[in-house]
């Protein structure tokens, strides 16, 4: 089972970035469960979604605590919330920032996960310049299928054009796809700060 | 078709595949995606002759559903916690009326403290209205349910609602195969009323009984929910012949062939009693689980054959009696007696509190070793409690409770007396 959790806030996406997920998942012919951290969210506030995909029919019904992978849409959250809790040694990590991770003091991530599972993405800007709106999300989804290859573009894309229908559905699809090709590792972080 | 779908709205879809005429509701959380679904669905036209009917409060939905079951539409509402108690009174009298309307209850905890996750608190104050009580372990079964809901109701003549875990089953999104329009015309025939408001041939429903034969309407209540013990199992297999699938009946067993420990617990916690009964199986435990699906009626022999060979039984429910302790576990103690099984109750999950596979495998290793007292609080955090208890001794004006413990926890900046 592979396990992802998405932090964001509210109005950002995070339920339906999950779900979207899990519906490519399914798509691909796995099993997949969305589901968001249940309180009385609002606009702003820290909100997470949880998304399983599986193999094997999914019958836990906790919330995910040991996430193979987080998906972190709003870097304001790194001061307010414990992101990577639980998440596994050789787990990912994918934030939305076009920031380092050293910029963002992130840089002891570097000894606690392996170095190409670390990775930055500026989606709100490619989603600013695909979408015309700040919503990184779906553009999210595509960095997350290149990182992680749990599932393909291609799928994700499928899943963007059900979710939001014409226009909308297209231009996300296409953020997607710009955000696959610009995931950012930290190593190439790293490697880029030694050539400077 | 399997579709990718949130619980909700596979609940939404389903319920319009059993052509409702009438549905009436309010929105309360978790229940407002199903209703607002159904709403969108009516005003598409695509349920024509349906009618949503807007209404001002939880009562109001469940009377406007009494008047549209009596004039003879099949009628559907849903509900949940507070709106459950706002409705309570109409509750009673939508099953002392004997009428076949269809609420889904997606659970949740009662206030106060006010909370809007889940817990079964709601589903349990209803317990005695006379309604069936129908639990789904996911958004397959909780679909699946639904239409069988509605052949019960109607054969029996007996309101029937199907309990759905609010939040971690309505807002699941998860494959769930949505059933063809044909099936569910051939499984479940038009709704022929036992009684019916008919300008033809006047009737009144909801006379006054005395004493004289108060009782006799009640008993024949009862005699309905013991018929209900024997139609559910038949409308299950018969659900199974023409979809593939075992939802609903009234138990379900799982892995307990050899078992020195059953759990039994109602609902989604089931999935994730099930992880964790393999891993304490792969230790060598020998431990299964029993889902009670239709927890009224109480199929009081179905539950007694299910547990009977098992000397300890665990029952974990999401809800419980204050001052007394759990509700289904008194139910299971009364199934059981004579038998020699020894009976725990573990309450948890109260008001979301999330039941973790790792806290469940504790439970299962201490039941293995005979550790389990009568009653326990899974997850209880007894240092909270006891500095609330503490400052309640230490003077008479300690303030409200739920604020001190939120300030105690750091998760509130109230300020104000108990400090």
């Amino acid at each position: 089972m592979f396990q992802v959790r998405i932090h964001g806030r509210g109005g950002q996406g995070v339920v339906t970035a999950a779900e979207i997920l899990s519906v490519a998942a399914f798509d691909e012919g796995r099993q997949a469960q969305a589901f968001p951290s249940f309180g009385s969210e609002r606009t702003g506030a820290p909100v997470v979604s949880y998304c399983r995909i599986d193999d094997r029919e999914i019958r836990t019904r906790e919330p995910v605590m040991a996430p193979d992978a987080v998906i972190v849409q709003d870097v304001t959250l790194i001061n307010q919330v414990d992101l990577f809790s639980g998440l596994s040694p050789v787990g990912f990590v994918l934030i939305n920032t076009s920031r380092t991770f050293a910029e963002l003091g992130l840089a002891e991530l570097y000894d606690r996960f392996p170095r190409p599972h670390l990775v930055t993405c500026p989606a709100t800007e490619i989603a600013l310049e695909h979408v015309g709106r700040p919503l990184p999300n779906a553009a999210l989804l595509g960095a997350f299928a290149s990182l992680t290859q749990q599932i393909t573009l291609e799928a994700v894309q499928k899943a963007i054009r059900d979710h939001f229908a014409g226009a909308v559905g297209e231009r996300n699809a296409a953020a997607a796809a710009a955000a696959f090709d610009a995931v950012v590792t930290l190593e190439e972080e790293f490697a880029r700060a030694d050539t400077d | 078709m399997l579709t990718q779908i949130e619980g909700s709205r596979a609940i939404a879809e389903t319920v319009a595949l059993c052509r409702p005429e009438v549905v009436c509701a309010y929105p309360i959380s978790p229940q407002t995606h199903i209703i607002e679904a159904v709403g969108v669905m009516v005003k598409e036209g695509r349920l024509a002759p349906c009618e949503f009917i807007n209404v001002e409060s939880e009562f109001a939905a469940m009377s406007v559903a009494i008047g549209a079951s009596a004039a003879g539409a099949r009628a559907y509402t849903a509900t949940a916690s507070q709106g459950l108690l706002y409705m309570m009174e109409a509750v009673y009298n939508a099953a002392g009326l004997g009428l076949p309307i269809v609420m889904t209850l997606a659970n949740r905890a009662i206030g106060a403290p006010i909370n809007i996750w889940n817990d079964h608190s709601d589903a349990m104050a209803v317990r005695d209205s006379g309604w069936i009580q129908l639990f789904a372990e996911t958004n397959q079964e909780a679909a699946d349910l639904h239409v069988q809901a509605f052949r019960l109701a109607e054969e029996l003549s007996v309101p029937v609602m199907v309990c759905m875990d609010g939040f971690i089953l309505t807002h699941a999104v998860e494959g769930v195969d949505l059933l063809d329009q044909s099936m569910v015309d051939a499984y479940l025939p038009p709704y022929e009323p036992r009684q019916i408001l008919d300008p033809d041939n006047p009737v009144s429903i909801g006379a006054m009984v005395g004493p004289e034969a108060f009782q006799e309407v009640r008993y024949l209540a009862h005699l309905r929910q013991l018929d209900a013990l024997h139609r559910i199992p038949v409308i299950a297999e018969e659900f199974f012949a023409a979809t593939g699938r075992h939802s609903g009946g009234l138990v379900h067993s799982y892995r307990t062939e050899d078992a020195d420990t059953i759990v039994v617990a109602m609902g989604s916690v089931l999935g994730t009693i099930k992880d964790a009964v393999d891993i304490r199986r792969d230790s060598g435990e020998r431990i299964g689980v029993v889902g009670i699906t239709s927890f009224r009626p109480f199929p009081s022999l179905q539950v007694r054959e299910a547990l009977r060979h098992a000397p300890q039984v665990v029952v974990l429910e999401k809800a419980f009696s204050i001052g007394h302790g759990g509700v289904l576990a008194t139910d299971i103690s009364m199934a059981l007696q004579g038998t020699g099984c020894v009976v725990r109750e573990v309450v948890a999950g109260l008001g979301g509190r999330p039941i973790t596979r790792l806290s469940l495998e504790k439970l299962f290793y201490k039941a293995a070793r005979g550790e389990l007292g009568e009653l326990l609080f899974l997850d209880l955090d007894v240092e909270v409690v006891d500095r609330e208890l503490a400052r309640m001794k230490a003077g008479r004006r300690s303030g409200p409770s739920a604020e001190n413990v939120l300030r105690d926890l750091g998760t509130t900046r109230v300020e104000g007396q108990g400090r």
